[in-house]
């Protein structure tokens, strides 16, 4: 029978010889390669003490922007709901009252707004589709939980700290992204 | 004499448009025997809105190239002409799309448009049904190049149902139409001239006609939108379906379109055509009234015919299910009558969609008092969630 790939190997089905049926010789070879991984550079890690640094361009956790005044600056406009191909992204609009508008960037926000992070593909369609610049994909990942309520992120979860109420951790999530001027 | 000559002119003019030859009656202007050919030839409008009369020849945006005059006189025309304005000649030539003149001046008069729009269709609630959007996504650019201050307006209440943002309106005239041939008696018009002009109710009158809500939908852009959809969803995440119920009002057909999010009536609008224009029920346009529109906001109002159809490429027809009717869940059969275990129930969590408030039957927009009356149910996080764990009412203190 013609082969359907050149990578098939006959099997020999020949019987053992002496040699091979003293077994002792394949043990040894086996135990001489599990003993030279022993000098071999480790490619696991010892994940919550070690961790390893993750790459600009990766698509974590959302976040949702505040301004330099920490308004909010997500208007519900719901182009991330619509470009997310994983329906994982809800919200619901809300007008902005007289006395709110150092609360929000516009006339209109989001006064619900949740991502379902076990629907959430990490794809960034949402980041891109936003026009506002309020949503972005952070450099780290949604920690695992027991529970599925958990993985349910809603506003307060997603909001950036408030650059002026909160400077200490503004300054510690924006970590190694912070402008020259920030670090003065 | 002038009577003899009209007796002898022809019953039917032959005029070929993007080189498809149509005859039609004379007298009928280029837009609508465009329109008769079809939705490949017939060029955008704006401001024309055949249902109205005197409409028409304020936006541009319908400009075509007379090729060919007539068949007595086959000069072209030196300059574009506003198609809804134009009456056709026998043997009249038109380019539309055809002509790169035609859309190098639609670009043109793209960027005139949207000198003093504000492109705030994040807040604006026609974005997703916007003509001006589609009209600006299919010629030319779709961001503006003023720089300079754009035109502001003091904001204007002009009553409980009609939202006005005068920001946006690009000056169509068409709400100014309706108010005058629809309802009965126009309390609103145009003021002032040129930069200046500006859609107002005279001495803030109220707008409280019973027909008064038409202005909605003749309204191309978001300059006149209703007050009691205001910010409660985006067009596309609503489900449009067509119904029809029996109206009081002799004058109103009662056949509208619910814009639906699950069983709640977000929105009622007239039914539209394929022009964007109110469709018309035994030759007459199916406008609805105010008691329709703002009032019947609940699914056991009305009579539910179908899904509407929507074209192609509107983003209003993405996630729609084309069926109605649930198909039988063969689940409860074969586990003989044991309901499957919920892992979750997301409402136990989510806070959106949230069963005990109905944003629908909320007049106007909702605000932070609507979400607070709602019970926030405080949900224990981890902390060792990186951003942010406070909640809202930390914020206001």
């Amino acid at each position: 029978m013609q082969a359907l790939t050149h990578r098939a190997k006959q099997v020999n089905r020949s019987p053992m010889n002496f040699w091979e049926r003293l077994y002792l010789p394949a043990i040894f070879q086996g135990m001489s390669i599990t003993l030279r991984h022993f000098f071999k550079r480790k490619v696991t890690y010892n994940f919550p003490e070690q961790q390893r640094s993750f790459s600009p361009v990766f698509r974590g956790l959302h976040i949702l922007n505040r301004d330099a005044e920490g308004r909010e600056n997500c208007t519900a406009c719901g182009l991330c709901a619509v470009a997310c191909p994983a329906e994982a992204i809800s919200m619901e609009a809300a007008e902005r009252q007289p006395g709110e508008e150092h609360l929000y960037r516009e006339e209109k926000y989001a006064a619900r707004y949740e991502i379902n992070m076990l629907r959430c593909i990490f794809c960034g369609l949402c980041e891109e589709a936003c026009p506002k610049d309020a949503i972005y994909l952070s450099e780290t990942f949604a920690p695992s939980d027991y529970e599925r309520k958990q993985f349910i992120y809603s506003k307060q979860d997603l909001l950036i700290p408030h650059p002026i109420n909160e400077p200490e951790e503004y300054k510690k999530a924006l970590g190694n992204r912070a402008k020259p001027e920030d670090k003065s | 004499m002038s009577e003899e000559i009209k007796k002898e002119a022809p019953a039917k003019v032959k005029v070929t448009i993007d080189g498809i030859t149509i005859e039609v009656n004379p007298g009928t202007t280029i837009m609508d025997a465009a329109r008769m050919i079809g939705e490949e030839v017939a060029p955008p409008a704006m401001c024309y809105y055949s249902k109205l009369e005197d409409t028409g020849g304020k936006c541009r945006s319908c400009l075509v190239e007379v090729a060919a005059g007539s068949t007595a006189d086959p000069r072209p025309m030196p300059k574009l002409v506003a198609s809804c304005r134009t009456g056709v000649m026998d043997g009249m030539v038109v380019k539309n799309f055809s002509s790169e003149r035609v859309i190098d001046a639609r670009n043109g008069v793209v960027e005139f448009l949207l000198i003093n729009h504000p492109l705030d269709c994040p807040v604006c609630d026609q974005a997703g049904e916007c003509y001006l959007q589609d009209f600006t996504y299919n010629h030319g650019k779709e961001y503006s190049r003023y720089k300079f201050v754009k035109r502001t307006f003091i904001k204007e209440d002009i009553g409980p149902y009609i939202q006005l943002h005068m920001t946006r309106c690009i000056m169509c005239y068409r709400c100014v139409f309706v108010a005058d041939q629809i309802t009965e008696k126009r309390v609103h018009g145009i003021l002032d001239r040129g930069d200046r002009a500006a859609i107002s109710t005279y001495i803030s009158r109220a707008i409280d006609n019973d027909f008064s809500g038409n202005m909605i939908d003749v309204c191309p852009v978001g300059a006149l939108t209703d007050k009691t959809f205001r910010f409660k969803n985006r067009v596309w995440f609503t489900k449009p379906v067509d119904a029809h119920r029996n109206c009081e009002n002799p004058k109103c057909c009662g056949k509208a379109t619910l814009w639906l999010r699950g069983e709640e009536v977000y929105r009622v609008t007239s039914r539209r055509d394929k022009w964007g224009e109110v469709q018309s029920f035994d030759g007459k346009p199916g406008w609805i009234c105010n008691t329709c529109r703002f009032e019947k906001k609940k699914t056991s109002d009305w009579v539910v015919e179908g899904l509407t159809t929507i074209p192609r490429h509107s983003v209003i027809g993405a996630n729609k299910y084309k069926k109605l009717v649930v198909p039988n869940d063969p689940l409860q059969e074969v586990m003989k009558g044991v309901q499957p275990k919920l892992l979750m129930d997301i409402h136990s969590i989510s806070e959106v969609n949230n069963p005990a408030i109905d944003l629908s039957t909320i007049m106007g927009p909702s605000n932070s008092n609507d979400f607070k009356k709602a019970g926030q149910h405080e949900v224990p996080y981890d902390e060792t969630i990186q951003f942010g764990t406070r909640s809202d009412k930390e914020v206001e203190e």
